[in-house]
């Protein structure tokens, strides 16, 4: 076995490729490479193997069972692959370094086999190795890969392996790997207290940014992950803040104190932010540059908000009533001539603009329903992926291939949970909450 | 004397409530909010009078009537809107260390964003026929909830007539 060539991250996480200890094979003739195709609609979720990880050092046993499991619960999450359960192998993997003896997984119809190993450093440092295998094509999927960090990072090591099979079998960049802002929920519906908290994508490792001492809402991530932009009521009137994940520092958005500012998003820039200002009965978009003062975008004497950038900051998409009702519109970034792209039946809001530039995510409301739906950037091609009572606020996975959204049920003792779904219209899935929660917003992929 | 005179301005005032809610509870179904003054009971029961004073925000809140509603994803002020704000323009004109701030609020049929900016137009619409009835503009703010803050919680037009409102709420100046 050659030596792990090691990539220094700056990260906690130490990411690192190896090259296989296994002699390249062939790929066996006839057989298709292992490959999900996600826009094609998959009906049969692809069938994996994953013995859980080898420990191979003590004290490391505990963590491989965690990672595993983790591992195995994002694949399963999406959908696309069912795990085979591990009673059904016929072989078990002791040792990170054997051979794989391909016919003993292709016996119990194994596509995938996922192997691993984990060790726990005395510096409290844990180590992942991992490999996959496309089992009816006889050869390894890619370079084993290995990654490395402190024992609390031990979910984002987990994370990042499955990122990366899930990359590998399905050609799309990963999501796992990401954590979600959203407001945390509690009390009557006629006196909701709010906080702002994040979590990791599946709903983990929750942390509260804010108490519960004034309405905060819509927040959003910046493009680094590490501030995040929202509305609240400190002040007992809606202002747009700054907040620093790291410290928890807020600052105001020095808009005139008069003005009632909302909506706010960040520029791909990281540093330009978008958001509606709202004086004597008209709300309109504005821009605020670094150290600049709001430059206004739009003009007409609707509403308009609910802004969304395209991924090279070139334009925006937003909602407006100009023509009477709630309906979006795509315009230069710096303001200019708005082009309306929807056309359907009912009203549409909060459109978000896919990260991979081709889509953008909206609510629809239609007949008394709310929907979740995506369309092209010109408005063609519109689909609806969901519908209910109160379906609202898509936020899109770093991948472009999932949406997070609030769904609130109805009544007096409504509440709102936060759902999933591909944007195939596939996996509607809840994501597991302590509490009531709303207005999610997915961070990038993290570094 | 001055018995005499606190029993008869209670007799005035609560003729005067009464009057008031008659007309609050006429077509339009205005009166939802009017009966948080727990004025207007169905069967008489459980009524607690008190002389409110008619300087005082609790007379504004429940004699002069503090909100107006709105249609879905309107702004425009109905005749009986416009005849409240006239009432409240009146009252703040007599009682002019008060300050008033404009609630503007919207049912949750809508998107969070758009009812706050909804909010805010009917806030504004409210203040606007204020300031048209001589209320100086610098004792007015306007503030929007969107749909943050419902009054009547079932997913019902019975209780989303209540909650598309603006809500005049005085107080003795802004306290900064």
């Amino acid at each position: 076995m050659r030596p792990f060539r090691l990539l220094t991250l700056a990260l906690p996480l130490i990411a690192a490729a190896f090259a296989t200890a296994l002699p390249a094979r062939a790929q066996q003739e006839g057989v298709e490479p292992l490959r999900i195709i996600i826009t094609e609609g998959v009906i049969e979720p692809l069938p994996f193997a994953l013995p859980t990880f080898v420990a191979e050092t003590g004290g490391a046993q505990e963590w491989a069972q965690r990672i595993t499991q983790v591992v195995a619960d994002d694949l399963v999450g999406t959908g696309l692959f069912r795990r085979i359960p591990q009673e059904a192998f016929v072989t078990n993997v002791t040792s990170f370094t054997d051979s794989v003896t391909y016919a003993n997984w292709k016996t119990i119809n194994a596509q995938a086999l996922i192997t691993g190993a984990v060790s726990a450093g005395p510096d409290g440092r844990i180590t992942v190795k991992f490999r996959l295998f496309d089992v009816f094509a006889e050869n390894q999927l890619g370079e084993g890969l290995q990654f490395a960090g402190t024992q609390s990072s031990w979910r984002r090591i987990a994370h990042k392996v499955a990122d990366a099979v899930y990359s590998r079998i399905t050609g799309e960049g990963g999501y796992f790997d990401s954590r979600v802002v959203f407001v945390a929920e509690s009390g009557p519906k006629d006196a909701r207290q709010k906080r702002l908290a994040v979590m990791d994508y599946d709903g983990a490792n929750v942390q509260y940014l804010t108490d519960a001492s004034s309405i905060v809402l819509a927040p959003r991530f910046s493009p680094d992950g590490g501030r995040i932009l929202y509305t609240g009521y400190e002040t007992g009137f809606p202002k747009i803040y700054e907040l620093d994940i790291g410290t928890l520092a807020r600052t105001p958005l020095p808009v005139p104190t008069e003005a009632m500012s909302f909506a706010p998003r960040y520029a791909p820039d990281g540093r330009t932010v978008i958001f509606s200002l709202a004086q004597g009965g008209n709300t309109d978009l504005y821009r605020m540059r670094p150290g600049g003062q709001p430059e206004r975008l739009t003009t007409a004497p609707s509403i308009e908000t609910a802004p969304s950038y395209s991924p090279d900051g070139s334009q925006v998409v937003f909602e407006s009533d100009r023509s009477g009702t709630q309906q979006l519109y795509v315009m230069p970034a710096g303001g200019g001539e708005a082009r309306r792209i929807s056309f359907g039946e009912g009203r549409y809001g909060t459109p978000v603009w896919s990260p991979r530039g081709d889509m953008i995510a909206f609510t629809k409301q239609n007949k008394g329903r709310f929907h979740i739906g995506v369309m092209r950037t010109d408005g063609s091609e519109e689909r609806l992926l969901t519908a209910s009572f109160l379906d609202e606020g898509p936020t899109w996975a770093p991948n472009g291939r999932v949406i997070m959204f609030m769904r609130e049920s109805a009544g007096s003792a409504g509440e709102s949970a936060l759902y999933s779904v591909d944007i195939s219209g596939r996996n509607l899935r809840r994501v597991s909450t302590e509490g009531a929660a709303s207005d999610p917003a997915w961070s990038p992929l993290l570094p | 004397m001055n018995h005499l005179g606190k029993a008869a301005l209670l007799t005035v005032t609560l003729a005067l409530g009464a009057c008031a809610n008659a007309n609050r509870f006429g077509p339009g179904g205005a009166g939802a909010g009017a009966g948080a003054g727990g004025l207007n009971g169905m069967n008489g029961g459980g009524i607690s009078t008190s002389a409110l004073a008619p300087d005082s925000p609790a007379y504004f809140k429940e004699t002069i009537g503090d909100r107006v509603l709105f249609a879905v994803d309107q702004s425009t002020l109905t005749p009986q809107a416009q005849a409240t704000l006239a009432a409240q323009a009146g009252w703040l004109r007599s009682n002019p260390s008060y300050t008033a701030i404009v609630e503007g609020h919207a049912d949750e049929q809508g998107t969070r964003e758009y009812n706050l900016a909804l909010g805010e137009r009917r806030a504004n619409s409210a203040r606007d026929y204020l300031v048209s009835q001589g209320v100086p503009s610098g004792r007015l703010r306007t503030v929007s909830y969107g749909k943050e803050r419902p009054i009547a919680v079932c997913s019902e037009e019975s209780c989303y007539a209540q909650n598309r409102r603006a809500v005049t709420v005085v107080a003795a100046g802004f306290g900064s």
